[in-house]
C-alpha cells in the first residue's frame, strides 16, 4: 500500500523530469561560457564547431546507447572506428577501389566486428566487457597491421564532403521545413489516434503545444547554422543516425525487445524472445554505427592514423550514462544519449576556448561524469 | 509496541497500532498485503530509526530507540526477512559469523569459528556441516540456517516473516519443532504469515491488522480461520474457492513420455517419462513437493527448459515440435511463470509494455510497435482482471504482489492461448487479490481455456482443480480426479506413499 501510493505518478515524472534537467545543465554549461568567453561560445561559428565536435561522439552513442538498454557495453568502437576509417583510406588511396566501395567497406568492417562480438557474447556466452576488452587491443593491433604504423591520407573531395562539407543555405532550410512538416504530422497523428482507438478526446491543442519547443529549437539551428556558411553534413548524418535511433527504439518490436532484454533478460526469454539472435543484431547495429562514424571522422580528418579514434568508446558510453541510461540496462533514451554527447563536447569545446590546460580539461570531464550519475541516483532514491 | 504511527509521504502505513509479546510466546501477525505488518517489524528492528515514528519501544520495561539494526541486535531482535539475507559463496560458519567473527590480533580464528557453529547447529538439532558454503544447501535448511545465526546473537525477540513460503511440508515441520524447542527456551516469536492453517498450528495468540490499525488481539484458541479471514478482509467471506462445475471438450494438448534432465547434474532426471492430458475447459493440477520437477514439467513442454529435454508434445490432436518459447506461443501454449518479479516483469517499465509483451508482434504487427493498439489491449486487460492502477503507464514495480500478478497473467491472455500454464500463481499476495484471480481462472476454464496449475498450496490445488496429478521425484505417482481427491491422498502420492 505505502509503497504503491508513494511512487504512483511520481515515478513516470522522473523520466520527463531527467530529461529537463539535462536540457537546464546544458543550458547553463552554455550560458556559463557564453560569459566567460566574453560571448564567443554562442556565437554561430561556435556552435557549428560545436555540432561538428558533437557528431563522431553522437554516432557512436546512439549505436552504444541501444546495447546499453539491452544489457551489454562495448569498449571497442574507438578501435574498430580506426580500423574501419583506416580500410576505407587505404583502399580509396593505396588499392585504388571507388568511394563508393570504400564507404561500404568500412561499413562492412564494422559489421564483421558486430557479427563476431555479438556471436561470442550471445552465443558462446562469454562476458561482453572481456569480449569486447580483448577486440579493444586486438582490433586497435589490426589497424597498425593493416596500414604498417602509418598515416594514410585521403585525397579525394567527395570523400572529405562527408566531414568537411556544407549543405547550401536553401537545402539547410527545406530539411528544417521538412523536420517541421514531419513533427506537426506527427503531432496530429498521436492526437488522432488517441480518438480512433477510444482512449479519449483528440486534444490537437495539447499535441500542438507539445511541439513549440522542438520547432523554435529546429529554427534556431538552422539559422545559426546558415550563417555560418551552412549545415556540416557530419551534423547532418549524425541528426539522421539519432533520428533513426529514437525511431528503432521507440517504434519498432526490436527496439522494445531490446529494453526488455536489458530490463529482465529471464522475463524476455520466457515471453518468447529470442534474446541471443536479438543481441547479435544489436552489436551488427553498432557495427553500421561505427562504420559510419569511421567515415565521418576520417573524412573531418582527411586522413586515417592508426591511433584515431582512441577513448572514444569511453566517451560514447559517458554520453549514454550523462544522459540517464543505467549500465545495468532496460533504462536509457537515445535522446538523452545525445544530449549527453553534447553535454560533452560543450564542456570540451568551452574549456578549450578558455585555455584551460588539458589536464584539467580531463579532471573537470571526469568529475561531472560521475557527479551526474550521482545526482541522478540520489534523485532516484528520494 | 505502543501506539506506533508511521507515515509515508500522503500515507499512514501505521495508524496507532499497539503490540505485545510475552517471554516465550508464539504471536502471529496477520492481515493482507500493505495492512502494515512488515512496516511495523521494521520500525521494530531500526530499519526505520527512532525519530522516523510515534510511539514507543518498550523490551524488558525499557523505552528503547533504535538507531540502526545493530541497536536493536544488541537488545535481542532477530529478524529473519522473507528473502533471505546469506551470502551464498560463504560456508554456513561464516555466515553465521558473518562481521562478528571471533578473532585474534585482527585474524580470524577459524577454529573458534567453525567450532562454536557445530556446537549452536547440534543444539538445534540441526545435520548441517558449517564448513559446506550455504548455496549447496537446500532454501530450507538456508532458513535453518537465518535462524542458526539470528540466535548466536542471543535473541530473545525472534521475528519471522513468511518464513515457509519456499518451504515443503517436511521442512516446514523441521522448521517448527525447532521454532517449539525456542518457545520452551524463553523465545518470543513474531510469526507474519499468509497460511492460517500454519498461524493456527502454532500460535499462543493472533493478532490481526487491517490498513495500519489493530483490528484486535485475541487467543488462538478462541478463534477460527473464518473468524480471521473476515477480520483480515474487513467483511465475512464465503467459500473462497468458488464452487464450478466446467464443462469439458475435447483434448487440448497431451504430453507423452516428458523427460528432463537436471541442469547442473545432466544425468540426473529432474522429470521422469511424465504423460497426461488436459482438456478444453479443464482445471488439471499439478501436486507435489518442492523438487518434485513440477515447475520443470511445465518449462520443458513451454521449450524453456535449459538442460536436455525428450518426450512429445500434442496440441489439439496435432504433434508440435517446440524448441523456445517462442514456438510454444505460436502453437497456442502460455505460461504465467513463478516468481513475477525474477521470471515475470520489466519492474521499471509500464504496465503496458509488460502485457503487450509477449503478444506483441500479434498486437502491433512484426517490425513496427502500435502504442495505441497497445494500450487499448492493455486497457482491456486491466479491466476484466481488475488490475488496481492509475492508468496502463503505471511502472509494474510499483504495484502491490497481487496487481503484479494480474499483470503477468494479462500478458498471457493477451497471446490467446488455448493452453495456459500457471506456476504458483497466488504466491505471496493477499487473500483478496487471490479470491480475485481464483475466480478468474474459473471464468477463463468456462470460455474453453485449458488450465494446468502448479501450486504448493494443497488447499488451492484441491481447490480449484477438476482434476489433480501427483509427482514426486519427478515420477508421475497419483491421479485423482476433483472427487477423488483428499488431502491425505495427495500428500500420501507426493511423499510417494500412493
Amino acid at each position: 500500500m505505502s509503497e504503491q501510493e508513494q511512487s504512483k505518478g511520481f515515478k513516470i515524472e522522473t523520466s520527463s523530469l531527467r530529461a529537463y534537467t539535462m536540457l537546464g545543465a546544458l543550458i547553463l554549461i552554455w550560458l556559463f561560457f557564453h560569459w566567460q568567453t566574453g560571448g564567443t561560445f554562442l556565437s554561430s561559428g561556435n556552435l557549428s564547431n560545436l555540432m561538428l565536435q558533437t557528431s563522431v561522439t553522437g554516432i557512436l552513442a546512439v549505436g552504444m546507447l541501444m546495447l546499453i538498454v539491452a544489457g551489454q557495453i562495448d569498449l571497442s568502437v574507438g578501435s574498430v572506428l580506426a580500423l574501419a576509417g583506416g580500410v576505407a583510406a587505404i583502399a580509396l588511396t593505396n588499392w585504388g577501389y571507388g568511394l563508393g566501395v570504400s564507404i561500404l567497406l568500412a561499413i562492412a568492417v564494422g559489421v564483421a566486428i558486430g557479427i563476431i562480438h555479438g556471436t561470442l557474447v550471445a552465443y558462446g556466452k562469454i562476458p561482453a566487457f572481456i569480449v569486447t576488452l580483448g577486440g579493444l587491443l586486438a582490433w586497435r593491433g589490426a589497424i597498425k597491421g593493416v596500414s604498417h604504423s602509418e598515416t594514410v591520407s585521403v585525397a579525394d573531395q567527395t570523400f572529405k564532403t562527408f566531414g568537411q562539407g556544407l549543405m547550401t543555405l536553401g537545402t539547410g532550410w527545406g530539411l528544417g521545413a521538412l523536420a517541421i512538416a514531419a513533427l506537426l504530422f506527427f503531432a496530429f497523428q498521436r492526437a488522432k489516434s488517441q480518438k480512433d482507438y477510444g482512449l479519449g478526446e483528440a486534444d490537437y491543442k495539447k499535441e500542438l503545444l507539445k511541439t513549440i519547443l522542438p520547432i523554435i529549437a529546429i529554427v534556431a539551428f538552422v539559422v545559426a547554422m546558415n550563417s555560418s556558411g551552412g549545415v556540416p553534413v557530419p551534423v547532418l548524418i549524425f541528426l539522421a543516425v539519432a533520428i533513426f535511433g529514437t525511431f528503432v527504439t521507440n517504434s519498432t518490436t526490436f527496439g522494445r525487445y531490446l529494453y526488455a532484454i536489458g530490463g529482465n533478460s529471464d522475463a524476455a526469454r520466457l515471453s518468447g524472445i529470442d534474446t541471443k539472435r536479438n543481441i547479435l543484431k544489436v552489436y551488427m547495429l553498432l557495427g553500421v554505427l561505427t562504420g559510419i562514424a569511421a567515415i565521418v571522422f576520417t573524412a573531418r580528418q582527411g586522413s586515417a592514423t592508426p591511433d584515431a579514434g582512441t577513448l572514444k568508446e569511453l566517451e560514447a558510453i559517458a554520453a549514454c550514462v550523462i544522459g540517464g541510461a543505467s549500465l545495468m540496462g532496460g533504462r536509457g533514451t537515445v535522446f538523452g544519449a545525445c544530449l549527453g554527447a553534447l553535454i560533452m563536447a560543450s564542456l570540451d569545446n568551452g574549456m578549450s576556448l578558455l585555455n584551460i590546460r588539458d589536464f584539467v580539461q580531463e579532471i573537470v570531464k571526469g568529475a561531472i561524469l560521475v557527479a551526474a550519475v550521482g545526482a541522478d541516483m540520489a534523485g532516484r532514491k528520494s | 509496541m505502543r501506539s506506533i504511527v508511521k507515515e509515508f509521504p500522503g500515507v499512514k502505513a501505521l495508524d496507532g497500532v499497539t503490540f505485545d509479546l510475552y517471554e516465550g510466546e508464539f504471536h502471529s501477525l496477520v492481515g493482507e498485503n500493505g495492512a502494515g505488518k512488515s512496516t511495523l517489524m521494521k520500525t521494530l528492528s531500526g530499519v526505520y530509526p527512532y525519530g522516523t515514528y510515534g510511539g514507543d519501544i518498550v523490551i524488558d520495561g525499557e523505552t528503547r530507540q533504535f538507531k540502526t539494526i545493530r541497536d536493536s541486535e544488541k537488545a535481542g531482535v532477530a529478524i529473519i526477512f522473507q528473502e533471505l539475507s546469506l551470502v551464498k559463496e560463504l560456508t554456513v560458519g561464516e555466515n553465521i559469523f558473518l562481521g562478528r567473527e571471533p578473532s585474534k590480533f585482527g585474524l580470524i580464528n577459524w577454529s573458534a569459528l567453525y567450532q562454536k557453529a557445530t556446537r549452536l547447529l547440534k543444539d538445534l538439532r540441526l545435520p548441517i556441516d558449517p564448513r559446506v558454503p550455504v548455496g549447496n544447501l537446500g532454501i530450507g535448511q538456508q532458513q535453518l540456517v537465518e535462524i542458526a545465526k539470528a540466535l548466536s546473537q542471543n535473541a530473545k525477540i525472534l521475528v519471522l516473516d513468511e518464513p515457509t513460503a519456499a518451504l515443503t511440508e517436511s521442512e516446514v515441520e523441521t522448521l517448527f519443532s525447532i521454532l517449539r524447542d525456542l518457545k520452551e527456551r524463553g523465545v518470543g516469536m513474531i510469526y507474519i504469515s499468509h497460511k492460517l492453517d500454519e498461524v493456527f498450528q502454532m500460535s499462543d495468540r493472533i493478532t490481526v491488522l487491517r490498513d495500519g490499525k489493530t483490528i484486535g488481539t485475541e487467543d488462538a484458541k478462541n478463534l477460527t480461520k473464518d473468524k480471521v479471514i473476515a477480520r483480515m478482509v474487513g467483511r465475512e467471506v464465503g467459500d473462497i474457492f468458488p464452487k464450478t462445475s466446467h464443462e469439458f471438450g475435447e483434448t487440448a494438448m497431451e504430453v507423452r513420455n516428458l523427460t528432463a534432465y537436471d541442469l547442473d547434474n545432466p544425468d540426473k532426471k529432474i522429470v521422469d517419462d511424465v504423460s497426461f492430458k488436459v482438456r478444453k475447459g479443464e482445471v488439471l493440477g499439478i501436486a507435489g513437493l518442492m523438487g518434485a520437477g513440477r515447475s520443470e514439467l511445465l518449462m520443458s513442454i513451454f521449450g524453456a527448459w535449459q538442460s536436455r529435454s525428450s518426450g512429445e508434445v500434442l496440441v489439439e490432436g496435432r504433434p508440435v515440435s517446440i524448441g523456445s518459447p517462442s514456438e510454444a506461443i505460436k502453437n497456442g501454449i502460455g505460461f504465467v511463470t513463478e516468481d513475477r518479479k525474477r521470471f515475470g516483469l520489466l519492474l521499471e517499465q509500464p504496465i503496458v509494455d509488460n502485457m503487450s509483451l509477449a503478444g506483441l508482434k500479434k498486437i502491433s504487427g512484426a517490425f513496427l510497435t502500435h502504442r495505441s493498439r497497445e494500450t487499448v489491449a492493455a486497457k482491456g486487460a486491466m479491466q476484466s482482471l481488475k488490475v488496481k492502477a492509475n492508468s496502463p503507464m503505471t511502472v509494474a514495480g510499483t504495484l502491490s504482489g497481487g496487481n503484479q500478478q494480474k499483470v503477468v497473467l494479462g500478458k498471457w491472455l493477451l497471446t490467446h492461448p488455448k493452453v495456459l500454464f500457471l506456476d504458483e500463481p497466488t504466491r505471496g499476495i493477499d487473500v483478496g487479490a487471490k479470491q480475485e484471480i481464483y475466480s478468474e481462472i474459473n471464468k477463463l476454464a468456462k470460455e474453453g481455456l485449458a488450465i494446468v496449475m502448479v501450486s504448493s498450496e494443497l488447499p488451492e490445488v484441491l481447490g480449484l482443480s477438476d482434476r489433480v496429478i501427483v509427482l514426486h521425484e519427478g515420477k508421475l505417482t497419483g491421479e485423482f480426479t476433483k472427487t477423488e481427491a483428499t488431502p491425505e491422498k495427495v500428500m500420501a502420492a507426493a511423499t510417494g506413499n500412493g
